[in-house]
C-alpha cells in the first residue's frame, strides 16, 4: 500500500482535510471523502467535462487531477454555485432551468461549471464562442440547443447584475 | 376544471435537485459499509477458459473476496432468463452470471472482486491470472452466416440466430404490375448508447427480513425484480428494485445484466452492501449497442410514383448473445409500410450470432433503420424517375380520411396493425413551409457561385408509440392536503415527475410545482413494465388521469355528502373543494383525506372505503402512431469531404401535447442521435481479431455543440382516440427520421454528381471515396 | 478506471525536481495532467513514481528578452499563452493555433512543455514550435543543454530527451519582418486530434513576392514537419493557387501511417486541401497587414 498523503484545501468556501493516497482523483475525493456528489465522472479520460470544477478560479476536469495535487487549493463545485446557502441560483443555474438546458442531468454540474468560468473572462460572447466552449462537455439528451441559449442568457444576466 | 397545467410549458420539477448538483445518482448513494466491485472481462472475442486464478487478487490487502462462476452456489450456476421468449429464435442462448467455459466477446464478464474501494478491487482484477485457448471469431454478420463459418457459441452449428419474415399483401402481383422495379442495397450502422453516466447498481440484503434491495441505474426496475426472482428462485416480494435519478438510457439500460445479478449474489454472500459502478471503457466492451445490418431492397411503383411493393432482405449483427429476445431484429422490420399506404409487403431478416456485445434497441430500436430503407426508397423513385421527393411522398402517403387506417399487417398478439389518427400531408408541408424549400434551389445557386455544395433532405416517418398493455399510477391525497402520485415507471431525463404532476395538478386545482411525484419503485403498489419505445407518456399519462379522477371523484361525492349539494355544483380550486358560486364554503382535501382514513373506533364516513387515494391503470391493446417530417439544410464541401449542418426543421405530431418544452427536448435531443448516426458514430471492430477499435471518447465520436445546427420545432396535434387524453409518443421521433433526412440532404447536395448515398454512418474519408468513385466510373 | 498505487513527490525548485529525476527509478513527470492522467487511471502507464512539477517556479511564465527572443517556461500553461497580450501581438499563430487544442478546460491545465514531450503526432504546439524553429532547453541535475526543435522528435512520440532530463524552457525569436499567417486544421469534431493542420507564416517584398515563408504540417506524419521543399518553392513566386497546389504535391512524398480511423493517403489529402488554402489565408493575412 502506498503512502497517504496529508491534505487540506477550501471547497465552496468551507475547509476540508483528509489523508489519502496519490492516485485519488480529485474527482472521487470530492465525491467520497467530502460527500460533494454534485461533481459526476462520466469517462475518467478528460473528455466528457462531465467532472469540471474550479481549481483556483480556473475551470479544471477533477478526473485527471488527484486529490494531493489540490492541498492547499481553492475548489468549487456545483454545490457552491448559489449563493446565500444555496437560497440564491447562480444565473447560469437559472438560466439552464428557463431554457430547458438539461434532462437526465448528469452532464449538468460540468456543464453549468464551465460556461459560469468562462463567463467570468468573456462577459459578451457569441453563440459560436459559447458551442466551442462547450465543445469540451458531452451532452446526450438535450442535443445542446437549450444549454446554447442558457449560456447566452446567463452572459445577458450577468452583465446586467454588473451594470 | 382549474389551472390548466396539461398542455402548458411548465418548468420542470426535476431541475431543482439537479441543477444544483443534489441529483441522487446509483454512485451517490451512501450507504456505510459498502464495497466496491470490479470486473474482469474477457480480453478476447472468442476463448475456451482453461483457468481462471483468483489467489492473488483474494491476497491483496483490502480485497474481501473474488468470485468466478465456480464459487457461485451451485443453483446459480446456470445461464440468466430469457426476457423476451419466441419460438423463432433457433440460437436462444443467455449469458451465465459469469463466464462458465466460454467467451464469446471482448468483455464478457468472466469474474468480480470485491474490496473496500474501487481502486483496489481494480489492482485485484489485474493480480488475476487467466488462461485462454482462443478460439476463431467471426465480428461480420454476412461472413457469421456464410457455411464454414466460425461457430460464435459452441453450442450451436449454425450462427443463425432467427430468421424473420414481416410479410402481407401479394408481393408477386404488386412486382408484376409495376412499371418500374428499383433494386438497391444499404449499409447502416447505429453505433453505441452511450450514455453520460454509465450503468450502475448497488445491492443491499437485509437479513433479518430476508430481502434485497438494488438501487439500478435501470429503465425497469419492475422487469429487473421479475427477472432476479425468476433467477434466484424466489420471491418477488422479497426483492426491491429502485431506479434512482438515472443518467441517460436510450434503450440498453433497459436490458437486465450480468452484473445486476452478481452484484445481487454477492451482497448477500458478504453481508454487506456491494455497489458496482460501470466505467467508461467498459461501457465500450459491456453495455449492449446496435450495429450492422445489409439491406438488398427492391421496390415496385408505377409511373407516377406510386409504389406497388417492397421486398427486402436484411443481415443483422445480434451479437454473442440473445439476452433481449428479438425485439431489436422485430423493430426493423414491423414498422414497413411506415407512413405510406403500401398493400404488399416482404421483408425478410436473417439475425446473426457475431462475437462481439450483443445488440439490443437504442433510441429507435429498428424502427430508423426500417425508415431508412422506406425514406431511400422514396428518394430513388423520385430520382431515377425524375420527381419531385416531396410530390412522391405525398403520392404514397396514407391519407388524412383513411385513419383509422389498417396496413394490412398484424402484430404478434393478432390484433391487426391500425394508424389511430394523423395527418401526414400536413406534417410534409409544414416541414416544407418551415424550410422554405420553395425558394431551396435560388440558395443552392447563389451558394454554387462560392464552390459550396447545398441539399435539401427530407425524411418522413410515422412510430408506433406508448406501446402496449399497460402501465400504472397511485394518486393520494396525503393528510397534509398536498397530492401525491406514484408510478412505477421511471425516467432518464425524459421529464417524467413534471408531466405525471401536470396531468394530476389540473384534477385538483393546484399547480404543478404543488404535486409530489415519486417514480421507479417496485415497492410502489400500481405495476409497471419499462420505459421503452416512447411508450410512458401515452401509457402512464393516462393512468395518471384516471387514477387523480377516482380520487377527485370520491372527493366531491363526500364533499357532496357533507354539503348537502350535488357534485354538479361542486370545485375543486387550489386543493380545498367548494360550492360554486359560494365562497367560504369550502373543505380542504387534507380534511377529507384524513375523515377517510379516520382512526380506531372512528368510522370512516357511511358509503366510503378509506383513504382518499386510487390505483388505475391504462391498458391498451394497441399502440398509437405518432408522425412527422423532417428537413435539413447541409453544405457539403467537396474537396475535403465535410458536411456542414446550416438548418435543421421538424414538423412532428405526438398528439396530445402534455409540457411543450419537454416535447422540444425529446425531439432536440432525439435528431442530434440521428444525426451521431449519420456522420459520426461508428463502432468499429478489427474483423480479423474482434477486438474493438473505439475504446475511448476520442475515438467514438459522439455529436458535440460545435457540429450542431439550429434545430427548429413545428407542432401539431392529432390526439389519439386510443388513450382518454390523446396523447401519443415524442421520446424517439427525432431519431427515427433523422438519419434518413441528413444523408438525402448530402445525396441532393452532390446531385450534379449523381452520386447515391446508400450508407451510414458517413465519414469525409468515405464520402470522397464515393465522389472519386463517381468520378472515375464517369472517366471511364 | 483507477490507477495503480504510485509514490508522490512533489518538488518546490528546479534542483529539487532534477534531483528528484536523477534518483528515482521509474518516474513520470506531471505537468498539466492532461496526457499524463488519462494513460495513468486507464493504467496504460503504471509507474513507480509521479514527480508533480506544477509548483516548481523556475520553470513557468513567459519573458520577453532584450533581443526579440521570447522564452517560455514549459509548465506556461496554454490558457496561459492565450491569453498574454504582449506575446499575442508577437507570435498571434499561437491564438489562433490554441482555439484547436483540447477544450477551455483542458487548456487551463495542459502545458506547452507536457504538449512537446508528449510529442502527440497530430499536437498543434509542437508543428508552431517546428515553424518558428524553436529551441528547447533541456537540463538534469549536472547538464543543460539545447536542442532545436528539428532535433527534438526521435521517433514516434519520442522525444530527445533522457529519463533523468526536464524541459525546462522554450525559446522562440518571433519573425520581425511583416508577415501574414495562417492556421488551419481539419478535424472531425472541434478540439478532437487533428487529422491534419497547416501553419503558415509569409512576407511579401515590395513586389508582392513571397520574400520569406515557413509552413509547417501536423497530423500526416509521425509528428510535426517543416515543408521545406514546399517553402523552396514558394520563395521569390506571386502567390497565385497554381502555385500552392503545386507546392502542396510535396506533401505526396512523406510517410504517412494509417491508423484504425484514418488512412494515411486521406490524411495527406487532406493536408494538400488545407495546405492551399491556409497558403491562402496568409497571403491574404500578408497584404492586409501592409495596407494597415
Amino acid at each position: 500500500m502506498s503512502t497517504k498523503h496529508s491534505i487540506a484545501l477550501t471547497i465552496n468556501g468551507q475547509r476540508y482535510s483528509g489523508d489519502v493516497e496519490a492516485r485519488l482523483t480529485l474527482a472521487d475525493f470530492l465525491r467520497h471523502h467530502c460527500d460533494l456528489t454534485g461533481t459526476h465522472v462520466g469517462c475518467e479520460h478528460g473528455v466528457c467535462g462531465a467532472c469540471t470544477v474550479h481549481v483556483d478560479g480556473r475551470a479544471a476536469r477533477s478526473c485527471t487531477m488527484y486529490a494531493v495535487q489540490a492541498d492547499g487549493s481553492e475548489i468549487k463545485t456545483v454545490e457552491g454555485l448559489a449563493s446565500d446557502e444555496g437560497n440564491s441560483l447562480h444565473p447560469v443555474q437559472e438560466a439552464f432551468r428557463e431554457f430547458n438546458g438539461l434532462q437526465c442531468g448528469f452532464c449538468t454540474p460540468g456543464m453549468q461549471m464551465t460556461i459560469a468560468a468562462y463567463l467570468e473572462e468573456n462577459p459578451n460572447p457569441s453563440e459560436q464562442e459559447i458551442r466551442e466552449l462547450i465543445s469540451g462537455n458531452i451532452c446526450r439528451c438535450t442535443g445542446y440547443q437549450g444549454i446554447v441559449k442558457a449560456g447566452l442568457r446567463a452572459a445577458e444576466r450577468l452583465r446586467e447584475e454588473q451594470s | 376544471m382549474g389551472v390548466k397545467n396539461l398542455g402548458a410549458a411548465v418548468h420542470r420539477i426535476e431541475d431543482a435537485r439537479l441543477i444544483t448538483g443534489h441529483g441522487r445518482y446509483v454512485d451517490d448513494i451512501k450507504i456505510p459499509g459498502t464495497l466496491s466491485a470490479a470486473f474482469l472481462r474477457s480480453p478476447e472475442a472468442h476463448a475456451k477458459i482453461k483457468s481462471i486464478d483468483l489467489s492473488f487478487a483474494r491476497q491483496i490487502p483490502g480485497v474481501v473476496a473474488a468470485y468466478s462462476l465456480a464459487d457461485l452456489d451451485p443453483s446459480l450456476q446456470k445461464r440468466m432468463v430469457q426476457a423476451y421468449p419466441n419460438p423463432a429464435i433457433k440460437t436462444d442462448i443467455t449469458p451465465y452470471p459469469l463466464a462458465k467455459d466460454e467467451v464469446c466477446f471482448v468483455g464478457e464478464p468472466i469474474a468480480v472482486v470485491i474490496a473496500e474501494d474501487r481502486y483496489i478491487a481494480e489492482d485485484g482484477v489485474q493480480a488475476i491470472q487467466l488462461d485462454l485457448d482462443s478460439l476463431d471469431c467471426v465480428i461480420d454478420a454476412r461472413e457469421a452466416l456464410k457455411p464454414g463459418a466460425p461457430q460464435v457459441q459452441s453450442s450451436f452449428e449454425s450462427n443463425l440466430s432467427a430468421s424473420l419474415n414481416w410479410k402481407f399483401g401479394d408481393v408477386d402481383q404488386a412486382f408484376a404490375s409495376a412499371d418500374h422495379v428499383f433494386k438497391e442495397s444499404y449499409f447502416q450502422h447505429r453505433g453505441a448508447p452511450h450514455f453520460m453516466e454509465c450503468r450502475g447498481v448497488l445491492a443491499q440484503f437485509d437479513s433479518a427480513v430476508q430481502r434485497l434491495t438494488l438501487w439500478s441505474s435501470t429503465q425497469s426496475p419492475f422487469l429487473v425484480r421479475r427477472y432476479l426472482a425468476a433467477f434466484l428462485e424466489r420471491e418477488e416480494s422479497s426483492i426491491r428494485v429502485i431506479a434512482p435519478d438515472v443518467g441517460g438510457g436510450f434503450g440498453p439500460k433497459a436490458v437486465h445484466y450480468a452484473e445486476e445479478l452478481v452484484v445481487a449474489i454477492a451482497t448477500e454472500k458478504l453481508k454487506r452492501p456491494v455497489k458496482w459502478i460501470e466505467d467508461r471503457r467498459e461501457n465500450f466492451v459491456g453495455t449492449n449497442q446496435q450495429r450492422d445490418q445489409w439491406w438488398n431492397v427492391e421496390v415496385a411503383c408505377k409511373a407516377n410514383g406510386k409504389i406497388l411493393g417492397i421486398r427486402a432482405e436484411c443481415i443483422h449483427d445480434n451479437g454473442a448473445y440473445v439476452p433481449y429476445g428479438l425485439l431489436l431484429p422485430n423493430t426493423s422490420i414491423v414498422p414497413f409500410p411506415g407512413p405510406y399506404s403500401i398493400g404488399a409487403i416482404d421483408v425478410k431478416l436473417h439475425s446473426a450470432l457475431t462475437n462481439a456485445v450483443p445488440t439490443t434497441p437504442i433510441r429507435g430500436a429498428g424502427r430508423p433503420n426500417a425508415i431508412f430503407v422506406l425514406e431511400r426508397s422514396i428518394d430513388t423513385i423520385a430520382r431515377e424517375l425524375n420527381l419531385d421527393r416531396a410530390e412522391v411522398r405525398r403520392t404514397n402517403f396514407v391519407r388524412k380520411d383513411q385513419f383509422p387506417y389498417e396496413t394490412g399487417a398484424k402484430l404478434p398478439s393478432g390484433v391487426s396493425i391500425q394508424y389511430d389518427s394523423g395527418d401526414y400531408h400536413k406534417t410534409l408541408e409544414m416541414a416544407l413551409q418551415a424550410s422554405k424549400a420553395e425558394e431551396f434551389e435560388v440558395r443552392r445557386k447563389k451558394a454554387a457561385q462560392t464552390g459550396k455544395w447545398l441539399g435539401l433532405g427530407i425524411a418522413s416517418y410515422n412510430e408506433d408509440s406508448g406501446l402496449p398493455p399497460y402501465e400504472g399510477a397511485t394518486v393520494k391525497i396525503l393528510p397534509t392536503g398536498r397530492v401525491l402520485v406514484e408510478v412505477g415507471s421511471c425516467a432518464q431525463g425524459q421529464g417524467l415527475e413534471t408531466i405525471v404532476a401536470q396531468i394530476a395538478a389540473d384534477y385538483f386545482g393546484v399547480q404543478t410545482h404543488d404535486v409530489l411525484v415519486r417514480t421507479g419503485d417496485t415497492d410502489f403498489a400500481a405495476l409497471a413494465l419499462s420505459t421503452v419505445g416512447s411508450r410512458v407518456a401515452a401509457t402512464v399519462g393516462p393512468s395518471v388521469h384516471l387514477a387523480a379522477q377516482q380520487v377527485r371523484e370520491k372527493a366531491l361525492k363526500l364533499a357532496a355528502k357533507d354539503f348537502e349539494a350535488s357534485v354538479n355544483d361542486l370545485e375543486i380550486v387550489e386543493g380545498r373543494v367548494g360550492i360554486k358560486g359560494v365562497p367560504g364554503k369550502s373543505v380542504g382535501l387534507g380534511d377529507l383525506s384524513r375523515r377517510l382514513v379516520a382512526n380506531v373506533n372512528l368510522p370512516v364516513p357511511s358509503g366510503f372505503s378509506p383513504g382518499l387515494e386510487a390505483t388505475a391503470y391504462h391498458t391498451t391493446e394497441r399502440p398509437v402512431y405518432a408522425n412527422g417530417t423532417n428537413a435539413c439544410e447541409v453544405e457539403v464541401d467537396i474537396e475535403s469531404g465535410e458536411v456542414r449542418l446550416l438548418n435543421y426543421w421538424v414538423a412532428h405530431d405526438c398528439g396530445t401535447i402534455i409540457n411543450p418544452r419537454l416535447v422540444d427536448g425529446q425531439i432536440i435531443g432525439g435528431v442530434v442521435h440521428g444525426i451521431g448516426n449519420a456522420l459520426f458514430e461508428h463502432m468499429k471492430y478489427d474483423r480479423k481479431s474482434g477486438q474493438p477499435l473505439c475504446n475511448n471518447l476520442g475515438e467514438y465520436l459522439l455529436p458535440l455543440a460545435t457540429e450542431m445546427p439550429q434545430i427548429h420545432c413545428e407542432h401539431m396535434e392529432s390526439p389519439s382516440p386510443v388513450n382518454p387524453l390523446g396523447i401519443k409518443g415524442a421520446g424517439e421521433g427525432g431519431t427515427i427520421p433523422g438519419i434518413a433526412c441528413i444523408i438525402s440532404g448530402i445525396e441532393d447536395a452532390l446531385r450534379p454528381l449523381r452520386i447515391k448515398i446508400n450508407e451510414y454512418p458517413l465519414s469525409p474519408e468515405r464520402l470522397l471515396e464515393l465522389i472519386d468513385e463517381k468520378r472515375q466510373q464517369r472517366a471511364s | 478506471m483507477k490507477p495503480t498505487a504510485f509514490e508522490y513527490h512533489r518538488p518546490s525548485s528546479l534542483n529539487e525536481a532534477l534531483e528528484m529525476l536523477s534518483s528515482l527509478d521509474d518516474a513520470k513527470l506531471l505537468a498539466g495532467g492532461q496526457s499524463l492522467g488519462p494513460m495513468l487511471n486507464f493504467r496504460y502507464v503504471m509507474p513507480e513514481n509521479v514527480i508533480d512539477i506544477n509548483r516548481v517556479p523556475e520553470i513557468k511564465g513567459i519573458h520577453f528578452e532584450s533581443n526579440g527572443a521570447v522564452r517560455i517556461g514549459a509548465m506556461t500553461r496554454q490558457y496561459e499563452i492565450e491569453k498574454d497580450e504582449q506575446f499575442n501581438q508577437q507570435l498571434p499563430i499561437f491564438r489562433e493555433a490554441l482555439r484547436w487544442v483540447g477544450h477551455y478546460a483542458t487548456r487551463n491545465r495542459g502545458t506547452l512543455g507536457g504538449s512537446l514531450t508528449h510529442l502527440d503526432p497530430a499536437a498543434e504546439l509542437p508543428g508552431l514550435c517546428a515553424l518558428l524553429d524553436a529551441e528547447l532547453v533541456i537540463k538534469s541535475q549536472n547538464n543543460e543543454r539545447t536542442v532545436s526543435i528539428h532535433d527534438w522528435a526521435v521517433s514516434f512520440m519520442q522525444a530527445n530527451i533522457e529519463e533523468n532530463e526536464l524541459l525546462s524552457e522554450i525559446i522562440i525569436h518571433p519573425w520581425t519582418v511583416s508577415h501574414g499567417f495562417s492556421f488551419l486544421e481539419m478535424s472531425r469534431r472541434h478540439g478532437d486530434f487533428a487529422i491534419a493542420g497547416v501553419a503558415c507564416l509569409l512576407s511579401l517584398d515590395d513586389k508582392d513576392c513571397i520574400s520569406k515563408t515557413a509552413v509547417s504540417l501536423i497530423g500526416v506524419a509521425n509528428g510535426a514537419v517543416r515543408l521545406k521543399n514546399a517553402e523552396s518553392l514558394l520563395l521569390g513566386e506571386r502567390f497565385s493557387m497554381d502555385l500552392a497546389e503545386s507546392a502542396a504535391q510535396v506533401i505526396d512524398g512523406l510517410d504517412a501511417p494509417a491508423d484504425a480511423h484514418h488512412s494515411g493517403d486521406f490524411r495527406k489529402r487532406t493536408a494538400k486541401t488545407l495546405f492551399k488554402r491556409a497558403l491562402k489565408q496568409a497571403y491574404d493575412n500578408a497584404i492586409e497587414g501592409r495596407t494597415r
